[in-house]
């Protein structure tokens, strides 16, 4: 089921310095998550608008929030990416809109084996991640603009509708397509439905 | 329960990405905090953000933004783990994503009379032209009167059940319109329906009564 052991390295090291920053507080850890995540994050930013100055705060608003919350990180269910991008997420909806995001709440959460940050579970994750790279790359170019547009653009899908001149049903059938693919690359045993 | 009725992947890549209003993203947190299947969805949408995020290209930083950084962590302390969400109750208390703005049940909930057996109750009003939350209570077998929406209106099923052009509907389900969709939804016998909507743009009522009801009920 796993991947033969490989060297810890790439995408999956960014999850063992979350873990690391939980268990010892690892500055070296953090410098690392900042090189890698922060200039990203600024980009996404200003992608969605944000001037740079404000971007630069906001992305290291986020690295902060990194460290205080390491804790909290779940390597068995996301990877160090994912759980990035949310807290980029909402603190550009908390500073930017000035608006709360409301989270779902977990009620499975007695049902989970305890947070594992086993390096197996972290490499599963991390094969995952890596299949998920893979189909976004093997998208349809029309179904990979409208999952650019969805996450990089602050509008509604009636506004993409516009912007691009199709439909918005077919906005919305060319990310179920899209969505569909990339739940199968993640594996539907965490990412997707049950039969 | 059985959940039948559910967001599509449109709106969770909407709340997943963060482009929805805060009053669309509370309805789709509330069915996630009910569907076990549609938050793995979810999951799934955030694995594609962080994906995306990976494959930017790096913006430069401020020069010194990573040693004043490193200086502040010393004084910003690491929070221990804690479970970090209250686990969502079932039966009469409110699914997690509502209790932050309705407590934890509806019991102080200040229902003002919208038409004879249909009551409504402010979540979040609407902000800078954008969506309001509110809820909405259905006496059985009454009926909101024939309306439509120029935006989006999503609606989550709290407790009863209703009928309309759709379908049939009950707790847990998920109805998402957009576009010009017009309907009428009427309670099931037995009890009443509550439900959480949050409506995009102005609702317009068609009919000779919709359209005397309309200055008075701005939903």
């Amino acid at each position: 089921m796993l991947p033969a052991a490989r060297p810890v390295g790439g995408k999956s090291a960014l999850s063992g310095h979350i873990v690391a920053i939980a268990r010892g507080g690892d500055r070296s850890a953090f410098a690392a998550l900042f090189i890698h995540f922060a200039p990203r994050i600024k980009t996404y930013l200003t992608r969605l608008g944000a001037n740079p100055a404000v971007a630069d705060d906001l992305a290291q608003e986020t690295l902060l929030t990194v460290w205080r919350k390491a804790a909290q990180f779940d390597p068995a269910k996301a990877e160090a990416s994912t759980w990035v991008f949310t807290i980029a997420r909402n603190l550009r909806i908390d500073a930017l809109r000035r608006e709360n995001f409301p989270v779902a709440g977990d009620d499975d959460l007695a049902q989970l084996p305890d947070p594992s940050d086993s390096a197996e579970t972290i490499l599963d994750m991390a094969a995952r991640g890596r299949r998920l790279r893979e189909a976004l790359a093997d998208l349809p170019p029309e179904q990979a603009e409208i999952v650019q547009l969805s996450f990089f653009q602050d509008k509604p899908h009636s506004a993409i509708e516009s912007e691009l001149g199709i439909p918005l049903g077919t906005v919305k059938s060319r990310l179920r397509l899209a969505m569909k693919r990339l739940r199968g690359a993640l594996g539907r045993d965490l990412f997707g439905e049950l039969p | 329960m059985t959940i039948t009725h559910h967001p599509s992947d449109a709106a969770l890549v909407a709340y997943g990405s963060g482009s929805l209003d805060e009053a669309l993203a509370l309805v789709v947190a509330t069915h996630l905090a009910l569907c076990p299947d549609c938050r793995r969805k979810a999951g799934a949408v955030e694995a594609v953000g962080g994906a995306l995020l990976d494959d930017l290209p790096p913006a430069a930083m401020k020069e010194d933004a990573l040693d004043k950084l490193l200086q502040k962590l010393g004084t910003v302390e690491a929070k221990p783990a804690t479970p970090s969400r209250p686990a969502v109750d079932h039966g009469w208390s409110l699914p997690a994503p509502m209790r932050q703005y309705l407590g934890p049940s509806l019991s102080g909930t200040a229902w003002r009379f919208l038409a004879p057996g249909i009551s409504r109750a402010a979540v979040l009003p609407r902000r800078r032209g954008g969506a309001s939350a509110y809820l909405l209570r259905i006496k059985p077998g009454k009926s909101v009167a024939h309306h439509g929406h120029r935006g989006m209106e999503l609606t989550m099923i709290l407790g009863g059940g209703y009928s309309d052009e759709l379908g049939h509907f009950i707790a847990g389900d998920f109805v998402e319109l957009d576009g010009n969709f017009y309907h009428r939804p009427v309670a099931d016998p037995g009890e009443d329906c509550i439900c959480l909507v949050a409506a995009s743009g102005k609702t317009r009522f068609t009919g000779l009564l919709g359209k005397l009801l309309q200055p008075f009920i701005r939903l």
